[in-house]
């Protein structure tokens, strides 16, 4: 996963309660709009994270988002980090494709999230748990 | 009376023959699921013939409020009334393509005004056809 001593970090918050992820998203908005993203790339990362964060409460019971600035490929960018410690996914092919799902949702979240970010890198293991990483250009 | 300082509910105001709700918060799930079941027991208990939902406040709409949206207007239509979703962003417009979700059977308009014209002329058409069939 790409990662940087030299990243800033902005923010983080731990994700308990449902409420928690409108404060997450919230948070997101927050620093996106202080680094001068536009309204358009603003929206489009907090929505996916709030995709990302319902997953992990959904089925991971919770989970920790972190918001870094700084270089990624020589370029400014807005990086964040959601992981969890929850049962892991155990087909992640499957489960980036648009449609699937393993309960009640559309399965459109993570392929949805991939969409709306520059790059998406997501790392998990069964029974240990995920960690997605999205990066939106600033 | 038991007064919750916490629950944030979202007022639903009648006027004529629709409902008008208007979204002031970033909404969390439960707070959703809360809506989307007021206002149709709401419907029901009104009769309403038409729902205005202004969303021009919201900053994100994800797929569980498009779906929650979504679910609603279909779940109307089956009570014969038509739901309109009024002043959405144009940037939460793009966000919702993106992400994947498609809205069927959801009517926008860019405003408040829009939004009446769209429900009067709806009504005026099934009148008609109540007419025509007679
Ligand atoms: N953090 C996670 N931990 C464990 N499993 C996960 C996690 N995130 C996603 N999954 C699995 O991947 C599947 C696909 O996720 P995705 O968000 O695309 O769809 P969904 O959550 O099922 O539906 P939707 O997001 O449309 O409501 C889920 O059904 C679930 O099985
Ligand atoms: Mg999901």
């Amino acid at each position: 996963m790409t990662s940087d001593k030299n990243w800033e970090e902005l923010g983080r918050k731990n994700l308990e309660s449902e409420n928690d992820i409108v404060m997450a998203r919230q948070l997101v908005r927050h620093y996106a709009k202080q680094l001068r993203m536009g309204i358009v790339d603003q929206t489009r990362v907090t929505t996916a994270v709030s995709e990302l964060l319902r997953n992990m409460y959904n089925y991971a019971g919770g989970g920790e988002i972190k918001i870094f600035s700084g270089l990624v490929d020589e370029k400014d960018a807005l990086i964040i980090t959601c992981s969890d410690s929850g049962p892991g996914i155990e087909d992640l092919e499957l489960a980036m494709s648009d449609g699937y799902t393993s309960g009640m949702g559309m399965g459109y979240g993570l392929p949805g999230a991939k969409r709306l970010v520059d790059r998406f890198e997501i790392q998990s293991k069964v029974n240990v748990g995920t960690t997605v990483r999205i990066i939106k250009w600033r | 009376m038991k007064i919750d300082l916490h629950e944030k509910r979202i007022p639903i105001i009648k006027i004529g023959n629709y409902l008008i709700v208007s979204i002031q918060v970033d909404m969390h799930d439960k707070l959703a699921i809360q809506l989307q079941s007021q206002i149709l027991d709401e419907i029901e208990k009104t009769g309403a013939k038409g729902v205005l939902i202004d969303i021009s406040v919201l900053e994100m709409v994800d797929s569980f409020i498009g779906r929650m949206l979504s679910g609603m207007a279909s779940m109307a239509s089956i009570m014969d009334t038509a739901v309109v979703i009024v002043g959405m962003q144009p940037a939460v417009a793009i966000t919702l393509v993106e992400l994947g979700l498609e809205m069927p059977g959801v009517d926008t308009a860019l405003n408040m005004e829009n939004g009446m014209e769209m429900l009067e002329k709806r009504l005026r058409e099934e009148d008609n056809e109540t007419f025509e069939s007679h």
